[in-house]
């Protein structure tokens, strides 16, 4: 992770092609959600020790926003998907 | 036992064979006053603070590794009060303020080095925006100057003056800012606040956070349960971690900051200064090497290093505007794992769990804080209240819309 | 003479005489020695000072490792401090020069602190100079910063330059000794690409040094036969002189390669240093082990050495480091090393060896004294005896060269700079490489091998096991018989208790067993506090050849094995890496690239002063003859633009094209005012927020046709703005058909502004652009007259009647020109980004000034825009939060001073009139500022609290820095054509 980013429509990319937004698991809420939704969407994070979903932006490259799949203490990558299909998969809330 | 001058003397005479410890190595008592977790400069500070502002002694401060293993001693050692916002500006001069008192308030030398600090400013846009925070500065009766150009270039002719691609084109100066030699603070609260009671239980780390009818009662560590009125959670860096003991909520994301130290050169930098044009900042320590930085890695991250690109960033920067560092040689990076807050601004609050006391999200900024941290931390343990310089910092300032955005980037933390 | 060159032997090259200097005086060396090398070959023992007691010192090792031999290395602004004698390849007309004493390195006064070391032990410093406080900064730090440091850093800018590349392999070898070697030619021979990496100058590692037979030949020889194979391998890639300094994430491993470090004259066709990234499949760690000094008293003495640094200095480059040689050692090292020089003729006075008894062979004649020890050394500017004891009994044995062995400690930094710890080997006595699992293996001695016949063997495996892991076979390599190697094992010695002098265990930090005591004492017991405190391990060599013996005297100190206490954490670099190297080319102007507009040729013609905005160099003002100042410039642009007309370059803008079904109702979603409504052939102001509620950028977006639209953002937004819409269309509105394309590079775009801009623009547009025809806000594609397309809108930034007309980058100019030609008549000139910041601040147009990041859209007089009746845009939800809407808010206001000569400056603050400067009393700040040519006095923007309510107030501005107060009123923020009745002229 964050040396190379295998990205899924170009391949192995250094980290530089790449801006990074932050975690990837907050879902945009319905417009009709609560205030404290909206509150824990754009404030509270996770921020667990370990597996990370985040959010990576191939911006010198494909320019699609990613996924990383990634263990934020080893450094280790599980995969990197296309956001839309991450988001896809997780659902809208 | 008191440091002075006398006192080497004495020991040197009788073989420096009868020092004794720093501090205690105590085994934990059943039950505190209050328990601090994280043995950092943050609360070993607050420990201090409490037991010598306000006379709370049965403390205990529990560290998982050894005091001073966390940011406190990872980072360039910068002190300085030229912020921006209210909500920060007064916070950062109480803490100038305390540095400039404290080796004489807790008897250690932590070498507080006023040497000032000078923020470049490569164009219109930035020295307007340097005045405006100059101006704020001194409102609140802070001496900041705005260097021009010429100026800055008698103070440091050194500097790319006539091949930058950013022009300097003057800075905003503050002479009170400078350097703390960062692991003697950590020490010398540790020693001030064993010396007046608080025991400081090292290798011991929190597994869980017990309450009772939602109020805390004490913790579970790796040395046992050891209960408390109050409990303060001090362990930036982990903060989110420790606060999932208590099912808090919280606005922070963690990250790596990487830090660099030369190999020792005789004095060639006496200053602090950050280029406008980057994130670069450097000093040069007693000792002689060049202490410097850059930005942040970018991604989440709780591993205490990072990578190359970031490396060779921060020293493009370097020798872009110190083009006479190109042959100097670099020994040692490092990273420092941060909570990186959503406004990049720090967190001295209760929290809705009864009689638990949170200071975090410090950024890549909390070593400069670390007296008024603890000191205002301490006030709102001990009394139950905010300390007025530090009413800013709330939990809940962003669900209500007060955040203290000095950046001015928004709920993105890795933009701080 | 005590050192000197032996009169044959050695792999320096004899047939190349060299001459260098060092502190002034002249030497001669040979091609292929070190700097160290040939310093001991003219009988140059002391080679620097210690840095904190001045001690003398000389050179200990042979390698990178060396904390001594620190000196500054070349002259001017090719200088280099603290530059290792040991690894310096010496080159005709080198000029060294020692560090760190006064007035020279036989007298330095700094040997005082020496005599006061009693009163400088560890941390002495954090318990005094507090008294009185002042004299801290003034005396104290003053006189300790001066004596700190080493070398001096030159502060001149690098004459020479670096550059970057990347590289791919299967196999990474770092270091190229026996077991590099044949890891290297087991990859190399089975086809995998390779390379090898030493930082060395010459491949071989301690082959080179070795007095061992190797396949029948010399050690040497045999590296240098496997060298020549390798290098007709075209898969492998040799790096000498190439050093591996740091392990990243991925297998990324950065590296260094000293490309003329060793000439005397660089070419400036080549880089003096280049910084590789080698992205490996596999690595293999072959970087040898580092002997251990013995820690016992005056153990820096120079003289004093490592066992295998003196056989290096023989038998790589034929010196003999002394005459009269003793040994102290615990393991065969000592024995080999006196054999060798026994062999070549030295004298050899004793070996003093710590165990009471060994198999290790004894040269014919020498003494040795076993189960003894050297409990101190004697001499001072070079070791002239040794104090050796055994069972009580001391005896002073005349020396001048003291070889020393402590054991081996395999060479793991790389494998520990991920985390990973290393393991203490009871067996080995040394702390071992982790097991990594398999990508990153160690092999040879850096795995714990002893003898170089395992060591070759070892690497051949190592490189057999990874080819497998990547799926490929490889042919056992017939490894070579090697004669003559020894014993390498030896017992644990950490210390030699009851020196009278010190024993130091960081030579350059001059931290010694004392120090590591009073450091237990005082509570300093974990090892990386023990280290702060000390400073142990923390000078240029970060440890390499003293921490671990500060393990292992902590751990006998605590009675607990070196398990216990573990070692301090390992980062990179390996070896000190110079800025330049990992700057690259980086630097100076090109620092960053510089983005240029189509527009700039034209703006040269026309005499334009260029200004940094970011990565752009825009076109400022135009001075004309006659103007002194650049405000006599923008004076006469903003009175010209607003009597006649003016063109201006807005390349910078970020333009993005968006297309889609879905792209009305994405624009409606992404601004806060709406956007579905837009009619085609029509442009819209739009505000951005981010989710915060505060504004993000603002622009304007034009639709095209039914599914085409063409946005702008601001100069410094533009990258940002579109990502974020890539962001949104892609994770929260996917079902969106909508898409983007960043076209601000393709377009040069010109804003022609001024009462007579339509009668100039239609003269070189063909489509009718009256009034009726294309009225404000109307946004086409026209046809220039010669036929080019262009996009053409009625927009405007200065308040006038205005267009912006883009075409495509390579017309730009031509373009230009002929609006000019065209507007000549009728008075047009060109202005810049100063008029037109002064055009907007009269009209009272925000631009990032004040949409700084903490402003709102009714924080700058726009909250109607926001379209709340709209179901869902960015930034709705939380625009509504108490602190954002509060009545004690900044709002923008404008600002006349009360006296019109009186200048208002941006960064200013407000006060209440009469208040006094306080923070209490702050009332906001001053956000831009100008003087505006068309009322003929200063006028401003401010971000006041509550300023909307408060019209017609004097208030007070005031500029503390500059030392200015200036009343002044507050105003509505539009100080120019309030109806705006120019716009639609």
């Amino acid at each position: 992770m964050a040396s190379l980013i295998t990205c899924p429509h170009c391949g192995a990319r250094p980290k530089e092609e790449f801006s990074v937004r932050g975690a990837a698991m907050p879902a945009r809420p319905s417009p009709m959600a609560k205030d404290e939704a909206w509150h824990a969407y754009v404030y509270i994070r996770d921020n667990p020790k370990g597996r990370y979903q985040e959010y990576w932006h191939h911006a010198a490259g494909c320019r699609r926003w990613l996924v990383v799949d990634r263990d934020n203490l080893t450094h280790d990558v599980f995969g990197v998907t296309d956001a839309a299909d991450f988001v896809q998969a997780r659902g809208i809330e | 036992m008191r440091y002075s001058a006398y006192s080497i003397f004495k020991q040197a005479l009788s073989g420096n064979r009868l020092w004794t410890p720093a501090w205690r190595e105590p085994e934990p008592k059943p039950h505190y006053d209050v328990i601090i977790v994280g043995g950092g400069g943050h609360g070993l500070s607050t420990a201090y603070y409490l037991a010598k502002e306000f006379g709370i002694t049965n403390v205990a401060v529990v560290e998982k590794g050894y005091i001073g293993s966390g940011n406190v001693g990872r980072n360039t050692t910068i002190i300085r009060s030229n912020y921006l916002l209210e909500g920060n500006n007064p916070f950062y001069e109480f803490s100038l303020k305390l540095w400039e008192g404290i080796e004489k308030d807790f008897n250690y030398n932590a070498m507080v080095s006023q040497r000032g600090i000078i923020n470049l400013f490569h164009s219109d846009g930035q020295r307007d925006e340097y005045a405006r925070r100059g101006n704020g500065m001194r409102m609140h009766g802070v001496y900041a100057e705005l260097l021009d150009r010429e100026q800055v270039r008698r103070m440091m002719p050194y500097l790319n003056f006539d091949h930058a691609r950013f022009p300097i084109m003057g800075g905003l100066y503050q002479k009170r800012g400078g350097t703390v030699r960062h692991d003697a603070v950590a020490w010398g609260y540790a020693r001030g606040a064993d010396q007046r009671g608080v025991d400081i239980i090292q290798h011991c780390e929190v597994t869980g956070i017990r309450r009772e009818n939602g109020v805390v009662t004490g913790v579970e560590t790796t040395k046992g349960f050891i209960g408390c009125n109050k409990l303060a959670l001090a362990a930036a860096g982990n903060t989110t971690t420790v606060g999932r003991m208590a099912d808090l909520e919280l606005p922070i994301e963690t990250h790596v900051l990487q830090a660099f130290v030369s190999e020792g050169l005789k004095p060639v930098i006496d200053h602090v200064i950050t280029y406008g044009a980057g994130h670069f900042y450097i000093s040069q320590s007693d000792k002689g090497g060049l202490v410097f930085g850059a930005e942040i890695d970018f991604y989440s991250s709780y591993a205490q290093r990072g990578n190359l690109q970031t490396v060779e960033h921060t020293m493009e920067e370097g020798v872009s505007l110190i083009p006479g560092l190109s042959r100097a040689k670099v020994l040692r990076s490092w990273g420092g794992v941060m909570d990186m807050s959503m406004d990049g601004s720090p967190i001295i609050d209760r929290t809705p769990v009864d009689n638990l006391y949170l200071n975090c999200g410090w950024c890549y900024g909390g070593f400069k804080a670390t007296p008024a941290s603890g000191f205002c931390f301490a006030h709102l343990i001990a009394r139950n209240e905010t300390h007025h310089v530090s009413r800013f910092m709330r939990l809940d300032r962003f669900e209500r819309g007060y955040t203290i955005d000095e950046a001015g980037k928004g709920p993105q933390p890795n933009l701080h | 003479m005590t050192s000197y060159r032996l009169a044959s032997g050695g792999a320096a090259n004899r047939g190349r005489s060299l001459t260098f200097t060092f502190d002034g005086r002249t030497y001669k060396g040979f091609e292929g020695d070190t700097l160290a090398s040939a310093l001991l070959a003219n009988d140059q023992m002391l080679m620097a000072r210690s840095f904190k007691y001045h001690r003398p010192r000389g050179v200990v090792t042979a390698g990178s490792a060396e904390p001594n031999a620190l000196m500054t290395i070349g002259a001017g602004a090719r200088s280099e401090p603290n530059a290792r004698a040991t690894v310096v390849e010496l080159y005709d007309r080198l000029v060294a020069v020692s560090q760190n004493r006064w007035p020279s390195l036989k007298h330095d006064f700094g040997a005082l602190n020496n005599v006061l070391s009693p009163f400088l032990g560890a941390g002495f410093y954090y318990k005094t100079f507090m008294w009185p406080a002042l004299f801290w900064e003034k005396l104290y730090e003053p006189l300790i910063r001066r004596a700190a440091g080493l070398g001096k850093a030159v502060m001149q800018a690098d004459p020479d330059r670096y550059e970057k590349s990347w590289t791919h392999c299967d196999l990474l070898v770092i270091g190229a000794g026996p077991a590099g070697l044949t890891a290297a030619l087991a990859a190399g021979r089975a086809g995998a690409r390779v390379i090898l990496a030493d930082e060395g100058f010459r491949l071989g590692g301690s082959m080179l040094s070795e007095s061992a037979m190797v396949g029948g030949m010399p050690a040497c020889d045999f590296a240098t036969t496997t060298v020549e194979e390798l290098a007709t391998l075209p898969n492998v890639t040799l790096m000498p002189r190439t050093t591996v300094f740091g392990w990243y994430d991925d297998m990324v491993f950065g590296a260094v390669e000293r490309v003329q470090k060793h000439v005397a004259t660089p070419s400036p066709d080549l880089p003096m240093e280049r910084l590789w990234r080698i992205v490996a499949k596999r690595a293999i760690l072959a970087a040898g082990a580092e002997e251990r000094p013995l820690v016992f008293g005056g153990n820096d003495r120079p003289g004093v050495m490592t066992a295998g640094a003196i056989r290096t200095y023989l038998n790589r480059y034929g010196v003999a480091v002394g005459g009269k040689v003793a040994v102290f050692t615990n393991g065969g090292s000592g024995y080999r090393t006196a054999a060798d020089l026994v062999a070549r003729g030295v004298d050899v006075t004793a070996i003093i060896d710590a165990r009471p008894g060994s198999a290790d062979p004894v040269p014919q004649g020498i003494r040795v004294i076993r189960g003894g020890s050297v409990t101190d050394t004697r001499g001072w500017h070079r070791i002239d005896g040794l104090i050796a004891e055994r069972s009580g009994f001391e005896e002073v044995i005349a020396c001048d060269a003291l070889a020393m062995s402590g054991g081996w400690s395999p060479v793991v930094h790389l494998m520990c700079q991920r985390g990973a710890k290393p393991v203490w080997s009871d067996e080995k006595q040394a702390f071992m490489a982790p097991d990594l699992g398999g990508a990153f293996v160690a092999a040879g001695s850096a795995a714990g091998f002893d003898g170089l016949s395992d060591c070759l063997k070892d690497g051949a495996a190592k490189a057999h096991t990874v080819l497998e892991s990547l799926g490929r076979r490889a042919l056992p390599l017939a490894l070579p018989r090697v004669e003559g190697e020894y014993d390498a094992s030896f017992a644990p010695l950490w210390y030699v208790p009851g020196a009278k002098n010190k024993a130091f265990v960081d030579f350059q930090n001059d931290v010694h067993v004392g120090d590591l005591g009073l450091a237990q004492r005082e509570g300093f017991r974990h090892i990386e506090h023990t280290k702060r405190y000390t400073t142990a391990g923390m000078a240029t060599d970060q440890g390499k050849l003293g921490n671990i013996n500060t393990v292992g005297i902590v751990a006998g100190m605590r009675g607990v094995s070196p398990a216990e206490i573990g070692t301090t954490t390992f980062r990179p670099f390996y070896t000190p890496v110079s800025f330049g190297a990992l700057a690259g080319s980086a630097r100076a102007e090109h620092a960053a690239p510089v983005r240029t507009s189509p527009l700039a040729g034209w703006a040269r013609k026309n005499g334009a002063a260029f200004v940094e905005a970011g990565p752009w160099h825009r076109s400022a003002w135009f001075p004309r003859e006659g103007e002194k100042t650049w405000r006599e410039s923008v004076d006469r642009e903003v009175l010209n633009v607003r009597a006649n007309a003016g063109l201006c370059d807005v390349s910078t803008l970020g333009k993005i094209e968006i297309f889609g079904a879905g792209a009305a109702e994405f624009l409606d979603r992404i601004y806060c005012n709406g956007f579905l409504k837009l009619p085609v052939g029509k442009a819209r102001y739009g505000l951005m927020l981010r989710e915060d509620g505060i504004v993000f950028d603002d622009g304007t977006t034009s639709r095209l046709s039914e599914n085409h639209y063409v946005m702008t953002t601001t100069t410094a937004y533009a990258a940002e703005v579109l990502s974020h819409m890539e962001f949104a269309a892609q994770t929260f509105w996917p079902e969106l058909d909508v898409r983007f394309v960043s076209v601000t590079d393709q377009w040069a775009q010109m804003s022609l502004a001024g009462p007579k801009a339509r009668i100039i623009l239609g003269r070189v547009v063909q489509d009718d652009i009256s009034d009726a025809a294309f009225p404000f806000l109307a946004a086409k594609e026209v046809t220039l007259r010669g036929g080019l397309r262009a996009r053409l809108f009625r927009i405007s930034f200065s308040g006038e009647l205005a267009y912006e007309l883009a075409v495509p980058a390579g017309f730009g100019e031509a373009v230009a020109d002929a609006i000019m030609d065209a507007g000549h008549e009728d008075g047009i000139c060109a202005y810049g980004v100063e008029a037109l910041n002064v055009l907007r601040v009269e009209k009272g147009h925000v631009t990032h000034s004040e949409l700084e990041g903490r402003t709102t859209a009714d924080d700058v007089g726009l909250g109607r825009m926001m379209a709340m009746q709209k179901p869902d845009f960015i930034g709705k939800r939380l625009s509504t939060r108490f602190g954002l809407t509060a009545a004690d808010r900044l709002q923008l206001v404008g600002l006349k001073p009360v006296e019109a000569d009186k200048e208002i400056r941006a960064g200013a603050h407000l006060l209440k009139d009469q208040a006094k400067p306080s923070l209490a009393n702050d009332q906001g700040f001053v956000s831009s500022a100008c003087f505006s040519p068309t009322l003929g006095h200063f006028i401003a923007l401010a971000m006041l609290k509550s300023g909307r309510e408060r019209f017609g107030e004097k208030i007070i501005v005031w500029d503390g820095l500059r030392g200015t107060e200036v009343p002044a009123e507050v105003c509505p923020p539009v100080f120019v054509d309030p109806e705006n009745t120019k716009l639609h002229l």
